[in-house]
């Protein structure tokens, strides 16, 4: 099959980028996206010009690396799936087909379609993590955890932080991926300890990396490659809250739990 | 102090407290508009409310100023998120697409701002009484005939319509959004809270509409 590319070409963090067409022919249905992209790249390559700069790692949609917002929806068209695991077939011959960055403030690009996702990392450095003494490891069932906690932190585990809730939103907020850490975390005992600290530090570090806000239009659940649900945002719109009235009235005794 | 800061400086405070506010609001559009329909039980039945209202006295003023109160913390809140949110992404998409966003959460903002111009536009007019001289000649207490003469114009009760329709569509996605914001998410929940904005939505717009309309068709003189 033919298609039409028009691809946001940008050769720097400080260059201004501009949207460039490039025809791709003889691509296989049976190909990923990103082999598309990689038989486009050769054809580039033998005729001299600066292949496309894209993300990418495992592609088995489970790394979170690929991105690629395709005619305006992060991971093109099918759902509940990642562009390395999306293929041409989902597309027609002579379509036109927009590849553009993660277009976020806060996700500055490199190159190209290549966006610096850093601010996810920052945000999970702020307090999406559990504090465990090192040592020798415990046993695997020592600590119980309810099947019903269990299957609903798996269900927000799942998350590959790929950023494609923030490409999404119309306010290129992270409140999916932000709300799928925190409640993750919050569902499960070894989580506890740092509760209220860690929603309260990693929604103040979503503020600080100049993401939008939340306004409930679900366009984040619609993209997500791993369909989390925005029941996670509405859990973590009850943590904070939780977490803002008890850091109002201290407990007695610090460290006492 | 720390937890008022949170509520009005972080991103899931500030969205509650539009969720708050905004729900007060609707609460007084739905006792506004209970009031308006006074008006079909005729003029001694409505302007006998209209006067009861005049002579809380004290309760009136209080009402007002948390109506108020309430009202400019709800549109500083949207100014400034909104901002915020466009703030966020510089750089607009070539290819804009909507997965499954309404237009009615689309568009809250112009709706919203909308209903702040109506809302001046509407104290001025029966409030104050400085928009029109019809009603400013009219006796002070007949609310009655004050909103007879006001729909009789077509224009103004068409620009009446006009808002009711920005206000429903702001209720259709705000009424069913702000139990979210408050972390209201629940699998027995979400069928009412999803139907509950359109519900809303059409009963406010509706019960508001029909009364210029009447007026304009001749059933209240």
């Amino acid at each position: 099959m033919d298609i039409t590319l028009h691809v946001w070409r940008q050769k720097n963090a400080k260059s201004q980028g501009k949207m460039e067409v490039i025809e791709g022919k003889n691509i296989s249905e049976d190909s990923s996206f990103l082999e598309m992209l990689d038989t486009v790249n050769e054809t580039l390559q033998e005729s001299g010009v600066e292949p496309i700069a894209f993300d990418h790692d495992c592609r088995e949609g489970i790394c979170g690396m690929c991105s690629l917002v395709i005619n305006g929806e992060p991971h093109g068209p099918e759902y509940g799936t990642t562009t390395c695991q999306l293929h041409m077939r989902s597309f027609k011959n002579g379509q036109h087909i927009f590849i553009e960055p993660w277009r976020a403030k806060a996700f500055p690009i490199l190159r190209d379609l290549i966006v610096d996702r850093g601010a996810f990392d920052r945000i999970q450095q702020a307090g999406g993590f559990v504090s465990v003494n090192v040592g020798s490891p415990q046993d695997a069932n020592c600590i119980p955890v309810p099947k019903q906690d269990a299957d609903k932190a798996f269900d927000a585990a799942v998350c590959i932080g790929c950023g494609a809730c923030v490409a999404a939103c119309k306010n290129a907020s992270p409140m999916l991926f932000v709300a799928a850490k925190v409640s993750q975390l919050s569902l499960l005992p070894q989580g506890k300890p740092e509760r209220e600290k860690r929603v309260l530090a990693m929604v103040d570090q979503m503020k600080a990396e100049g993401f939008g806000n939340c306004t409930n239009q679900y366009e984040c659940e619609a993209a997500c490659p791993k369909e989390i649900s925005v029941e996670h945002i509405a859990r973590m719109n009850r943590e904070y809250f939780r977490a803002a009235a008890l850091e109002e009235s201290p407990k007695e005794g610090h460290g006492g739990e | 102090m720390k937890l008022c800061h949170r509520l009005f400086q972080s991103s899931v405070g500030a969205k509650m407290l539009m969720a708050i506010t905004g729900l007060m609001l609707t609460g007084f559009v739905l006792v506004h508009m209970s009031g308006n329909l006074i008006l079909y039980a005729g003029p001694e039945k409505f302007n006998a409310y209209a006067h009861g209202i005049k002579s809380l006295g004290a309760l009136l003023w209080l009402m007002r100023g948390g109506l108020l109160a309430t009202f400019v913390l709800h549109v500083y809140l949207a100014i400034k998120l909104t901002i915020e949110n466009k703030a966020a992404r510089p750089v607009p998409y070539a290819y804009e697409a909507t997965i499954q966003a309404t237009a009615a959460s689309r568009f809250m903002i112009h709706t919203g701002l909308m209903m702040l111009v109506f809302v001046i536009y509407h104290l001025a007019h029966y409030t104050f009484k400085i928009v029109s001289p019809e009603i400013s000649a009219l006796a002070p207490g007949d609310a009655y005939a004050m909103v007879v003469t006001g729909f009789s114009s077509p224009a103004v009760s068409g620009f009446y319509i006009l808002a009711m329709a920005a206000l429903s569509a702001h209720l259709r996605h705000g009424v069913s959004s702000l139990f979210q914001s408050l972390g209201l998410y629940h699998g027995n929940l979400n069928p009412i809270t999803e139907k509950l904005g359109p519900i809303v939505a059409s009963i406010v717009f509706f019960g508001f509409s029909s009364i210029p309309l009447a007026v304009l068709m001749g059933a209240i003189k």
